[in-house]
Protein backbone atom coordinates (compact mmCIF):
# COMPACT_ATOMS: atom_id res chain seq x y z
CA UNK A 1 0.00 0.00 0.00
CA UNK A 2 1.37 3.41 -1.03
CA UNK A 3 0.49 5.31 2.16
CA UNK A 4 2.59 8.31 1.15
CA UNK A 5 0.46 8.72 -1.96
CA UNK A 6 -2.80 8.40 -0.03
CA UNK A 7 -1.56 10.99 2.41
CA UNK A 8 -0.41 13.27 -0.41
CA UNK A 9 -3.81 13.19 -2.17
CA UNK A 10 -5.71 13.48 1.12
CA UNK A 11 -3.55 16.39 2.31
CA UNK A 12 -3.79 18.12 -1.06
CA UNK A 13 -7.60 17.94 -1.02
CA UNK A 14 -7.85 19.08 2.59
CA UNK A 15 -5.54 22.00 1.79
CA UNK A 16 -8.01 23.04 -0.93
CA UNK A 17 -10.72 23.15 1.73
CA UNK A 18 -8.57 25.38 3.92
CA UNK A 19 -8.06 27.73 0.98
CA UNK A 20 -11.80 27.89 0.32
CA UNK A 21 -13.01 27.92 3.90
CA UNK A 22 -15.92 30.27 3.19
CA UNK A 23 -17.25 28.15 0.36
CA UNK A 24 -16.52 24.75 1.90
CA UNK A 25 -17.56 25.20 5.51
CA UNK A 26 -18.93 28.64 6.35
CA UNK A 27 -21.47 28.81 3.52
CA UNK A 28 -23.26 25.49 4.27
CA UNK A 29 -23.19 26.21 8.01
CA UNK A 30 -24.73 29.66 7.51
CA UNK A 31 -27.43 28.44 5.12
CA UNK A 32 -28.35 25.57 7.47
CA UNK A 33 -28.49 28.02 10.37
CA UNK A 34 -31.05 29.99 8.37
CA UNK A 35 -33.18 26.85 8.11
CA UNK A 36 -33.04 26.53 11.91
CA UNK A 37 -33.97 30.18 12.36
CA UNK A 38 -36.89 30.01 9.91
CA UNK A 39 -38.23 26.47 10.38
CA UNK A 40 -36.95 25.74 13.86
CA UNK A 41 -37.40 28.96 15.82
CA UNK A 42 -39.88 31.10 13.83
CA UNK A 43 -42.32 28.64 12.22
CA UNK A 44 -41.35 25.68 14.42
CA UNK A 45 -42.61 27.38 17.58
CA UNK A 46 -46.13 27.31 16.10
CA UNK A 47 -45.92 23.68 14.89
CA UNK A 48 -47.15 20.70 16.87
CA UNK A 49 -44.67 18.08 18.04
CA UNK A 50 -43.97 15.13 15.73
CA UNK A 51 -43.59 11.73 17.45
CA UNK A 52 -43.19 13.64 20.68
CA UNK A 53 -40.27 15.72 19.35
CA UNK A 54 -40.36 19.50 18.97
CA UNK A 55 -40.38 20.54 15.31
CA UNK A 56 -37.10 22.41 15.61
CA UNK A 57 -35.35 19.30 16.95
CA UNK A 58 -37.16 17.01 14.50
CA UNK A 59 -35.63 18.67 11.45
CA UNK A 60 -32.02 18.55 12.70
CA UNK A 61 -31.16 15.08 11.27
CA UNK A 62 -32.79 15.93 7.94
CA UNK A 63 -30.94 19.22 7.64
CA UNK A 64 -27.63 17.61 8.47
CA UNK A 65 -28.33 14.94 5.84
CA UNK A 66 -29.23 17.61 3.28
CA UNK A 67 -25.82 19.26 3.71
CA UNK A 68 -23.96 15.99 4.13
CA UNK A 69 -25.26 14.50 0.87
CA UNK A 70 -24.74 17.65 -1.18
CA UNK A 71 -21.29 18.40 0.21
CA UNK A 72 -20.09 14.80 -0.08
CA UNK A 73 -21.09 14.72 -3.73
CA UNK A 74 -19.76 18.21 -4.48
CA UNK A 75 -16.42 17.71 -2.70
CA UNK A 76 -15.68 14.33 -4.25
CA UNK A 77 -16.91 15.16 -7.74
CA UNK A 78 -14.97 18.42 -7.88
CA UNK A 79 -11.90 16.78 -6.33
CA UNK A 80 -11.50 14.31 -9.19
CA UNK A 81 -13.08 16.40 -11.95
CA UNK A 82 -10.78 19.39 -11.57
CA UNK A 83 -7.54 17.43 -12.24
CA UNK A 84 -9.26 15.93 -15.28
CA UNK A 85 -10.32 19.39 -16.43
CA UNK A 86 -6.93 21.03 -15.81
CA UNK A 87 -4.94 18.05 -17.09
CA UNK A 88 -3.04 17.44 -13.85
CA UNK A 89 -4.64 13.98 -13.65
CA UNK A 90 -1.66 12.79 -15.75
CA UNK A 91 0.42 12.79 -12.60
CA UNK A 92 -1.95 10.57 -10.63
CA UNK A 93 -2.30 8.17 -13.56
CA UNK A 94 1.46 7.91 -14.03
CA UNK A 95 2.23 7.47 -10.32
CA UNK A 96 2.74 4.09 -8.64
CA UNK A 97 -0.73 4.29 -7.13
CA UNK A 98 -3.49 1.67 -7.22
CA UNK A 99 -7.14 2.58 -7.88
CA UNK A 100 -7.92 1.78 -4.25
CA UNK A 101 -5.29 4.26 -3.06
CA UNK A 102 -6.59 6.96 -5.42
CA UNK A 103 -10.12 6.44 -4.12
CA UNK A 104 -8.94 6.40 -0.51
CA UNK A 105 -7.21 9.73 -1.01
CA UNK A 106 -9.96 11.59 -2.85
CA UNK A 107 -13.01 9.99 -1.23
CA UNK A 108 -11.39 9.98 2.21
CA UNK A 109 -10.82 13.73 1.99
CA UNK A 110 -14.31 14.45 0.64
CA UNK A 111 -15.93 12.32 3.35
CA UNK A 112 -13.77 13.91 6.08
CA UNK A 113 -14.84 17.37 5.01
CA UNK A 114 -18.50 16.33 4.99
CA UNK A 115 -18.30 14.73 8.42
CA UNK A 116 -16.63 17.86 9.84
CA UNK A 117 -19.35 19.94 8.25
CA UNK A 118 -22.09 17.67 9.65
CA UNK A 119 -20.65 17.97 13.15
CA UNK A 120 -20.37 21.76 12.78
CA UNK A 121 -24.03 21.97 11.75
CA UNK A 122 -24.92 19.79 14.73
CA UNK A 123 -23.02 22.14 17.02
CA UNK A 124 -24.64 25.17 15.37
CA UNK A 125 -28.11 23.66 15.86
CA UNK A 126 -27.49 23.73 19.60
CA UNK A 127 -27.60 27.53 19.39
CA UNK A 128 -31.19 27.46 18.13
CA UNK A 129 -32.90 24.32 19.44
CA UNK A 130 -32.55 21.82 22.23
CA UNK A 131 -31.95 18.20 21.21
CA UNK A 132 -30.48 14.99 22.51
CA UNK A 133 -28.75 12.07 20.82
CA UNK A 134 -30.09 8.72 21.95
CA UNK A 135 -27.52 6.57 20.11
CA UNK A 136 -24.35 8.67 19.60
CA UNK A 137 -22.23 5.78 18.30
CA UNK A 138 -24.87 4.90 15.71
CA UNK A 139 -25.24 8.57 14.88
CA UNK A 140 -21.52 8.80 14.10
CA UNK A 141 -21.61 5.49 12.21
CA UNK A 142 -24.49 6.72 10.02
CA UNK A 143 -22.78 10.07 9.52
CA UNK A 144 -19.51 8.50 8.40
CA UNK A 145 -21.09 5.75 6.28
CA UNK A 146 -23.38 8.18 4.50
CA UNK A 147 -20.51 10.62 3.91
CA UNK A 148 -18.32 7.85 2.47
CA UNK A 149 -21.13 6.43 0.33
CA UNK A 150 -22.11 9.74 -1.20
CA UNK A 151 -18.49 10.75 -1.63
CA UNK A 152 -18.05 7.55 -3.66
CA UNK A 153 -21.14 8.57 -5.62
CA UNK A 154 -19.64 12.03 -6.11
CA UNK A 155 -16.38 10.48 -7.32
CA UNK A 156 -18.36 8.61 -9.99
CA UNK A 157 -20.08 11.85 -11.02
CA UNK A 158 -16.70 13.60 -11.20
CA UNK A 159 -15.46 10.92 -13.59
CA UNK A 160 -18.69 10.93 -15.62
CA UNK A 161 -18.97 14.73 -15.95
CA UNK A 162 -17.53 16.36 -19.04
CA UNK A 163 -18.36 19.89 -17.95
CA UNK A 164 -18.96 21.93 -14.80
CA UNK A 165 -22.71 21.94 -15.47
CA UNK A 166 -22.94 18.20 -15.04
CA UNK A 167 -21.21 18.47 -11.66
CA UNK A 168 -24.09 20.64 -10.47
CA UNK A 169 -26.94 18.71 -12.07
CA UNK A 170 -27.00 15.73 -9.72
CA UNK A 171 -26.84 17.64 -6.39
CA UNK A 172 -29.27 20.32 -7.57
CA UNK A 173 -31.72 18.35 -9.67
CA UNK A 174 -31.69 15.04 -7.85
CA UNK A 175 -30.26 15.02 -4.35
CA UNK A 176 -31.83 18.24 -3.03
CA UNK A 177 -35.37 17.39 -4.24
CA UNK A 178 -35.07 13.82 -2.95
CA UNK A 179 -33.89 15.11 0.43
CA UNK A 180 -36.73 17.59 0.70
CA UNK A 181 -39.21 14.86 -0.29
CA UNK A 182 -37.46 12.28 1.88
CA UNK A 183 -38.81 13.41 5.22
CA UNK A 184 -36.33 16.14 6.15
CA UNK A 185 -39.10 18.42 7.34
CA UNK A 186 -41.88 15.93 8.08
CA UNK A 187 -42.53 12.35 9.02
CA UNK A 188 -43.63 10.28 6.04
CA UNK A 189 -46.39 8.92 8.31
CA UNK A 190 -48.02 12.35 7.87
CA UNK A 191 -48.50 11.65 4.14
CA UNK A 192 -51.54 9.96 2.56
CA UNK A 193 -51.07 6.15 2.12
CA UNK A 194 -50.41 6.36 -1.63
CA UNK A 195 -47.65 8.98 -1.18
CA UNK A 196 -46.18 6.98 1.68
CA UNK A 197 -45.76 4.05 -0.70
CA UNK A 198 -44.29 6.25 -3.45
CA UNK A 199 -41.92 7.88 -0.95
CA UNK A 200 -40.46 4.50 -0.06
CA UNK A 201 -38.83 4.46 -3.51
CA UNK A 202 -36.83 7.50 -2.48
CA UNK A 203 -33.49 6.19 -1.14
CA UNK A 204 -32.93 9.33 0.95
CA UNK A 205 -35.91 8.38 3.12
CA UNK A 206 -33.88 5.49 4.55
CA UNK A 207 -30.87 7.70 5.30
CA UNK A 208 -32.89 10.34 7.12
CA UNK A 209 -35.04 7.79 8.92
CA UNK A 210 -32.04 5.88 10.27
CA UNK A 211 -30.21 9.07 11.19
CA UNK A 212 -33.25 10.46 13.01
CA UNK A 213 -33.58 7.14 14.86
CA UNK A 214 -30.01 7.58 16.16
CA UNK A 215 -31.11 10.94 17.64
CA UNK A 216 -34.57 10.28 19.00
CA UNK A 217 -35.17 6.53 18.78
CA UNK A 218 -38.06 7.00 16.32
CA UNK A 219 -37.97 6.09 12.63
CA UNK A 220 -40.25 6.14 9.59
CA UNK A 221 -38.71 2.90 8.32
CA UNK A 222 -37.31 -0.06 10.30
CA UNK A 223 -33.65 0.67 11.15
CA UNK A 224 -32.51 -2.69 9.76
CA UNK A 225 -34.09 -1.89 6.40
CA UNK A 226 -32.40 1.53 6.40
CA UNK A 227 -28.99 0.02 7.17
CA UNK A 228 -29.47 -2.53 4.37
CA UNK A 229 -30.42 0.29 1.96
CA UNK A 230 -27.36 2.38 2.90
CA UNK A 231 -25.00 -0.58 2.57
CA UNK A 232 -26.66 -1.56 -0.70
CA UNK A 233 -26.00 1.88 -2.16
CA UNK A 234 -22.43 1.77 -0.80
CA UNK A 235 -21.82 -1.52 -2.61
CA UNK A 236 -23.39 -0.14 -5.78
CA UNK A 237 -21.02 2.83 -5.72
CA UNK A 238 -18.01 0.60 -5.05
CA UNK A 239 -19.06 -1.55 -8.01
CA UNK A 240 -19.29 1.55 -10.20
CA UNK A 241 -15.81 2.68 -9.22
CA UNK A 242 -14.39 -0.80 -9.74
CA UNK A 243 -15.83 -0.73 -13.28
CA UNK A 244 -14.40 2.75 -13.93
CA UNK A 245 -10.86 1.70 -13.08
CA UNK A 246 -11.17 -1.63 -14.82
CA UNK A 247 -12.26 -0.05 -18.09
CA UNK A 248 -10.41 3.24 -17.69
CA UNK A 249 -13.71 5.02 -18.39
CA UNK A 250 -12.94 8.72 -19.02
CA UNK A 251 -9.60 8.32 -17.29
CA UNK A 252 -7.46 6.36 -19.72
CA UNK A 253 -7.62 5.95 -23.47
CA UNK B 1 21.44 -6.66 -23.57
CA UNK B 2 18.08 -5.41 -22.25
CA UNK B 3 17.72 -1.65 -22.15
CA UNK B 4 16.45 0.35 -19.21
CA UNK B 5 13.34 0.82 -21.34
CA UNK B 6 12.45 -2.17 -23.46
CA UNK B 7 9.49 -1.87 -25.86
CA UNK B 8 8.42 -4.95 -27.79
CA UNK B 9 5.70 -5.24 -30.39
CA UNK B 10 3.80 -2.23 -29.09
CA UNK B 11 0.54 -1.32 -30.82
CA UNK B 12 -2.07 1.26 -29.98
CA UNK B 13 -5.44 1.40 -31.68
CA UNK B 14 -7.69 4.14 -30.27
CA UNK B 15 -11.42 3.60 -29.93
CA UNK B 16 -12.17 5.76 -32.95
CA UNK B 17 -10.10 3.37 -35.08
CA UNK B 18 -6.94 5.51 -35.27
CA UNK B 19 -3.82 3.36 -35.21
CA UNK B 20 -1.37 5.52 -33.27
CA UNK B 21 1.43 2.97 -32.93
CA UNK B 22 2.33 0.03 -35.16
CA UNK B 23 4.58 -2.73 -33.88
CA UNK B 24 7.05 -0.46 -32.14
CA UNK B 25 10.23 -2.11 -30.89
CA UNK B 26 12.71 0.02 -29.03
CA UNK B 27 15.49 -0.38 -26.51
CA UNK B 28 16.72 2.65 -24.57
CA UNK B 29 20.16 2.30 -23.04
CA UNK B 30 20.80 3.16 -19.44
CA UNK B 31 22.26 6.63 -19.00
CA UNK B 32 21.76 7.87 -22.54
CA UNK B 33 19.84 10.82 -23.92
CA UNK B 34 17.45 9.53 -26.53
CA UNK B 35 15.63 11.98 -28.79
CA UNK B 36 12.38 10.87 -30.36
CA UNK B 37 11.60 12.91 -33.44
CA UNK B 38 8.55 12.93 -35.62
CA UNK B 39 5.94 15.24 -37.08
CA UNK B 40 2.73 16.10 -35.23
CA UNK B 41 0.47 13.07 -34.79
CA UNK B 42 3.30 10.63 -35.49
CA UNK B 43 2.79 8.82 -32.18
CA UNK B 44 5.52 10.29 -29.96
CA UNK B 45 3.25 11.34 -27.11
CA UNK B 46 1.23 8.12 -27.34
CA UNK B 47 4.42 6.09 -26.97
CA UNK B 48 5.52 8.12 -23.94
CA UNK B 49 2.03 8.03 -22.44
CA UNK B 50 1.90 4.23 -22.68
CA UNK B 51 5.29 3.80 -21.04
CA UNK B 52 4.25 6.15 -18.23
CA UNK B 53 0.89 4.43 -17.65
CA UNK B 54 -1.42 7.18 -18.91
CA UNK B 55 -2.59 5.34 -22.04
CA UNK B 56 -3.39 1.63 -22.22
CA UNK B 57 -1.54 -0.33 -24.92
CA UNK B 58 -3.58 -2.44 -27.34
CA UNK B 59 -0.85 -5.08 -27.49
CA UNK B 60 2.84 -5.51 -26.82
CA UNK B 61 4.99 -5.20 -23.74
CA UNK B 62 7.04 -2.47 -22.10
CA UNK B 63 9.63 -3.01 -19.38
CA UNK B 64 11.03 -0.15 -17.30
CA UNK B 65 14.26 -1.18 -15.60
CA UNK B 66 13.10 -4.78 -16.02
CA UNK B 67 9.62 -4.22 -14.58
CA UNK B 68 6.51 -4.72 -16.70
CA UNK B 69 4.51 -1.48 -16.84
CA UNK B 70 1.22 -3.37 -16.44
CA UNK B 71 1.79 -6.34 -14.15
CA UNK B 72 4.52 -4.67 -12.07
CA UNK B 73 3.38 -1.07 -12.49
CA UNK B 74 4.41 0.14 -9.04
CA UNK B 75 8.07 -0.72 -9.51
CA UNK B 76 8.04 0.48 -13.13
CA UNK B 77 6.36 3.84 -12.50
CA UNK B 78 8.40 4.65 -9.38
CA UNK B 79 11.49 4.76 -11.64
CA UNK B 80 9.96 7.15 -14.14
CA UNK B 81 9.50 10.91 -14.12
CA UNK B 82 7.38 12.62 -16.75
CA UNK B 83 7.32 16.22 -17.93
CA UNK B 84 4.29 16.40 -20.21
CA UNK B 85 3.94 18.63 -23.20
CA UNK B 86 1.03 20.66 -21.83
CA UNK B 87 1.59 23.13 -19.00
CA UNK B 88 -0.84 21.53 -16.58
CA UNK B 89 -0.47 22.91 -13.09
CA UNK B 90 -2.55 23.40 -9.98
CA UNK B 91 -2.92 27.14 -10.39
CA UNK B 92 -3.74 27.91 -6.76
CA UNK B 93 -1.03 25.80 -5.14
CA UNK B 94 2.38 27.08 -4.13
CA UNK B 95 5.50 25.83 -5.89
CA UNK B 96 6.73 24.10 -2.73
CA UNK B 97 3.44 22.32 -2.08
CA UNK B 98 2.93 21.08 -5.60
CA UNK B 99 6.47 19.69 -5.85
CA UNK B 100 6.17 18.07 -2.39
CA UNK B 101 2.83 16.59 -3.44
CA UNK B 102 4.49 14.89 -6.42
CA UNK B 103 7.12 13.30 -4.20
CA UNK B 104 4.48 11.84 -1.90
CA UNK B 105 2.38 10.65 -4.81
CA UNK B 106 5.31 8.60 -6.03
CA UNK B 107 5.62 6.88 -2.67
CA UNK B 108 8.62 8.76 -1.30
CA UNK B 109 8.82 10.04 2.28
CA UNK B 110 9.09 13.75 2.88
CA UNK B 111 12.55 15.11 2.16
CA UNK B 112 12.72 18.88 2.37
CA UNK B 113 16.45 18.93 1.59
CA UNK B 114 15.90 17.16 -1.73
CA UNK B 115 13.00 19.41 -2.69
CA UNK B 116 15.13 22.43 -1.85
CA UNK B 117 17.98 21.13 -4.02
CA UNK B 118 15.64 20.52 -6.96
CA UNK B 119 14.13 23.99 -6.63
CA UNK B 120 17.53 25.63 -6.34
CA UNK B 121 18.87 23.71 -9.36
CA UNK B 122 15.94 24.96 -11.40
CA UNK B 123 16.21 28.55 -10.10
CA UNK B 124 12.82 28.18 -8.40
CA UNK B 125 13.91 28.58 -4.80
CA UNK B 126 12.96 32.27 -4.67
CA UNK B 127 9.53 31.39 -6.04
CA UNK B 128 8.85 28.52 -3.65
CA UNK B 129 6.01 30.32 -1.87
CA UNK B 130 4.46 31.77 -5.02
CA UNK B 131 1.25 30.33 -6.34
CA UNK B 132 1.62 28.78 -9.77
CA UNK B 133 -0.81 31.20 -11.37
CA UNK B 134 1.65 33.99 -10.53
CA UNK B 135 4.45 32.39 -12.56
CA UNK B 136 5.43 32.94 -16.18
CA UNK B 137 5.15 30.14 -18.74
CA UNK B 138 8.86 29.42 -18.52
CA UNK B 139 8.74 29.22 -14.73
CA UNK B 140 5.76 26.88 -14.90
CA UNK B 141 7.77 24.67 -17.23
CA UNK B 142 10.52 24.56 -14.60
CA UNK B 143 7.95 23.60 -11.98
CA UNK B 144 6.80 20.72 -14.18
CA UNK B 145 10.40 19.51 -14.35
CA UNK B 146 10.81 19.94 -10.58
CA UNK B 147 7.70 17.82 -10.01
CA UNK B 148 9.08 15.10 -12.28
CA UNK B 149 12.41 15.14 -10.43
CA UNK B 150 10.91 15.29 -6.95
CA UNK B 151 10.92 11.50 -6.50
CA UNK B 152 14.46 11.01 -7.86
CA UNK B 153 13.56 9.04 -11.01
CA UNK B 154 16.11 6.96 -12.93
CA UNK B 155 14.30 7.60 -16.19
CA UNK B 156 13.04 11.01 -17.23
CA UNK B 157 10.64 11.65 -20.10
CA UNK B 158 10.61 15.18 -21.47
CA UNK B 159 7.79 15.69 -23.92
CA UNK B 160 8.59 18.88 -25.85
CA UNK B 161 10.41 20.37 -22.82
CA UNK B 162 11.34 23.67 -24.41
CA UNK B 163 8.17 24.38 -26.37
CA UNK B 164 7.35 28.05 -25.96
CA UNK B 165 10.28 28.96 -23.73
CA UNK B 166 12.79 31.68 -24.45
CA UNK B 167 16.31 31.08 -25.67
CA UNK B 168 17.92 31.64 -22.28
CA UNK B 169 15.67 29.15 -20.53
CA UNK B 170 16.21 26.66 -23.32
CA UNK B 171 19.94 26.84 -22.78
CA UNK B 172 19.40 26.43 -19.01
CA UNK B 173 17.37 23.32 -19.65
CA UNK B 174 19.98 21.85 -21.93
CA UNK B 175 22.49 22.33 -19.15
CA UNK B 176 20.12 20.76 -16.65
CA UNK B 177 19.58 17.76 -18.93
CA UNK B 178 23.33 17.34 -19.29
CA UNK B 179 23.86 17.44 -15.54
CA UNK B 180 21.06 14.91 -15.02
CA UNK B 181 22.71 12.60 -17.50
CA UNK B 182 25.98 12.98 -15.61
CA UNK B 183 24.09 11.95 -12.49
CA UNK B 184 23.08 8.73 -14.26
CA UNK B 185 19.53 9.60 -15.27
CA UNK B 186 18.34 8.20 -18.58
CA UNK B 187 16.55 10.87 -20.58
CA UNK B 188 14.06 10.42 -23.38
CA UNK B 189 12.93 13.61 -25.03
CA UNK B 190 10.66 14.52 -27.86
CA UNK B 191 11.20 17.83 -29.51
CA UNK B 192 10.31 19.92 -32.51
CA UNK B 193 13.59 21.77 -32.20
CA UNK B 194 15.93 19.58 -34.17
CA UNK B 195 18.88 21.66 -32.99
CA UNK B 196 17.94 20.51 -29.49
CA UNK B 197 18.26 16.87 -30.46
CA UNK B 198 21.41 17.65 -32.40
CA UNK B 199 22.96 19.39 -29.40
CA UNK B 200 21.98 16.93 -26.69
CA UNK B 201 21.04 13.47 -27.90
CA UNK B 202 23.26 10.41 -28.02
CA UNK B 203 20.78 8.53 -30.17
CA UNK B 204 17.90 9.53 -32.39
CA UNK B 205 14.65 7.70 -33.10
CA UNK B 206 12.38 8.84 -35.88
CA UNK B 207 8.72 7.94 -35.73
CA UNK B 208 6.34 8.42 -38.63
CA UNK B 209 2.67 7.44 -38.81
CA UNK B 210 3.05 5.27 -35.71
CA UNK B 211 6.06 3.37 -36.99
CA UNK B 212 9.55 3.70 -35.64
CA UNK B 213 11.36 4.04 -38.94
CA UNK B 214 14.86 4.63 -37.66
CA UNK B 215 16.95 4.37 -34.50
CA UNK B 216 20.57 5.37 -34.82
CA UNK B 217 23.48 6.95 -32.99
CA UNK B 218 23.33 10.65 -33.76
CA UNK B 219 26.84 10.89 -35.17
CA UNK B 220 26.40 7.73 -37.24
CA UNK B 221 23.10 9.04 -38.56
CA UNK B 222 24.58 12.36 -39.57
CA UNK B 223 27.57 10.66 -41.17
CA UNK B 224 25.43 8.11 -42.99
CA UNK B 225 22.63 10.28 -44.25
CA UNK B 226 24.34 13.65 -44.26
CA UNK B 227 24.86 15.52 -47.52
CA UNK B 228 27.46 18.13 -48.26
CA UNK B 229 26.94 21.11 -50.47
CA UNK B 230 29.37 23.40 -52.27
CA UNK B 231 28.08 26.79 -53.43
CA UNK B 232 29.97 28.93 -55.88
CA UNK B 233 29.11 32.58 -56.49
CA UNK B 234 30.03 33.39 -60.08
CA UNK B 235 31.52 36.69 -61.26
CA UNK B 236 29.55 36.52 -64.54
CA UNK B 237 26.15 34.88 -64.95
CA UNK B 238 25.77 31.73 -67.06
CA UNK B 239 22.83 31.35 -69.44
CA UNK B 240 22.80 27.60 -69.01
CA UNK B 241 24.90 25.03 -67.22
CA UNK B 242 27.64 23.52 -69.35
CA UNK B 243 27.02 19.82 -70.17
CA UNK B 244 30.16 18.65 -68.42
CA UNK B 245 29.10 20.32 -65.14
CA UNK B 246 25.53 19.08 -65.49
CA UNK B 247 26.80 15.54 -65.79
CA UNK B 248 28.88 16.04 -62.64
CA UNK B 249 25.68 16.88 -60.74
CA UNK B 250 25.91 20.66 -60.47
CA UNK B 251 22.86 22.91 -60.70
CA UNK B 252 22.49 26.54 -61.68
CA UNK B 253 20.37 29.16 -59.93
CA UNK B 254 17.66 31.01 -61.88
CA UNK B 255 19.68 34.23 -62.05
CA UNK B 256 22.68 32.30 -63.38
CA UNK B 257 25.00 33.57 -60.68
CA UNK B 258 25.23 30.52 -58.42
CA UNK B 259 26.39 26.98 -59.02
CA UNK B 260 25.54 24.35 -56.40
CA UNK B 261 27.25 21.00 -56.10
CA UNK B 262 25.60 18.46 -53.73
CA UNK B 263 27.52 15.34 -52.89
CA UNK B 264 27.56 12.49 -50.41
CA UNK B 265 29.47 13.15 -47.22
CA UNK B 266 31.43 9.95 -47.85
CA UNK B 267 32.14 10.49 -51.50
CA UNK B 268 35.69 10.48 -52.75
CA UNK B 269 37.61 13.44 -51.46
CA UNK B 270 38.80 14.28 -54.97
CA UNK B 271 35.35 15.06 -56.35
CA UNK B 272 35.35 18.70 -55.22
CA UNK B 273 38.83 19.19 -56.65
CA UNK B 274 37.67 17.68 -59.95
CA UNK B 275 34.74 20.10 -60.12
CA UNK B 276 36.99 23.07 -59.44
CA UNK B 277 39.42 21.86 -62.12
CA UNK B 278 36.55 21.63 -64.62
CA UNK B 279 35.45 25.16 -63.82
CA UNK B 280 38.97 26.37 -64.44
CA UNK B 281 39.16 24.50 -67.75
CA UNK B 282 35.84 26.02 -68.85
CA UNK B 283 37.01 29.48 -67.85
CA UNK B 284 34.24 30.02 -65.34
CA UNK B 285 35.37 32.33 -62.56
CA UNK B 286 33.86 32.58 -59.11
CA UNK B 287 34.06 35.30 -56.48
CA UNK B 288 33.03 33.30 -53.43
CA UNK B 289 32.83 29.69 -52.29
CA UNK B 290 30.77 28.16 -49.47
CA UNK B 291 30.64 24.64 -48.14
CA UNK B 292 28.03 23.29 -45.70
CA UNK B 293 27.03 19.91 -44.25
CA UNK B 294 23.34 19.06 -43.92
CA UNK B 295 21.98 19.33 -40.41
CA UNK B 296 19.92 16.81 -38.51
CA UNK B 297 16.94 18.91 -39.51
CA UNK B 298 17.63 18.31 -43.19
CA UNK B 299 17.95 14.58 -42.51
CA UNK B 300 14.77 14.55 -40.47
CA UNK B 301 12.77 16.39 -43.13
CA UNK B 302 13.98 14.03 -45.84
CA UNK B 303 13.11 10.99 -43.71
CA UNK B 304 9.59 12.01 -42.71
CA UNK B 305 8.68 13.14 -46.19
CA UNK B 306 9.59 9.87 -47.84
CA UNK B 307 6.54 8.01 -49.01
CA UNK B 308 5.79 4.86 -47.09
CA UNK B 309 7.00 2.02 -49.24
Amino acid sequence: MNWYAIRAIYGFEMARTRRTLMQSIASPVISTSLYFVVFGSAIGSRMVEIDGISYGAFIIPGLIMLSLLNESISNASFGIYFPRFSGTIYEVLSAPVSPLEIVMGYVGAAASKSVILGLLILATARLFVDYHIAHPVWMLAFLVTTAVTFSLFGFIIGIWADGFEKLQIVPMMLVTPLTFLGGSFYSINMLPPLWQTITLFNPVVYLISAFRWSFYGVADVAVGVSIAAILGFLLLCLGGIFWIFRTGYRLKQ
Amino acid sequence: MTGIIQVDGLNKLYRGGFQALRDVNLSIRKGEIFALLGPNGAGKTTLISIICGIVTPSSGTVLADGHDIVSDYRAARSRIGLVPQELTTDAFESVWNTVSFSRGLFGKPRDDAHIEKVLRDLSLWDKRNNRLLELSGGMKRRVMIAKALSHEPQILFLDEPTAGVDVELRRDMWEMVSSLREAGVTIILTTHYIEEAEAMADRIGVIRKGELILVEDKTTLMDKLGQKELRLQLTEPLERIPDALGRAGLSLSDDGYRLTYSYDAHSEQGSVAAVLRQLNELGIEFSDLQSRQSSLEDIFVSLVHEEVA
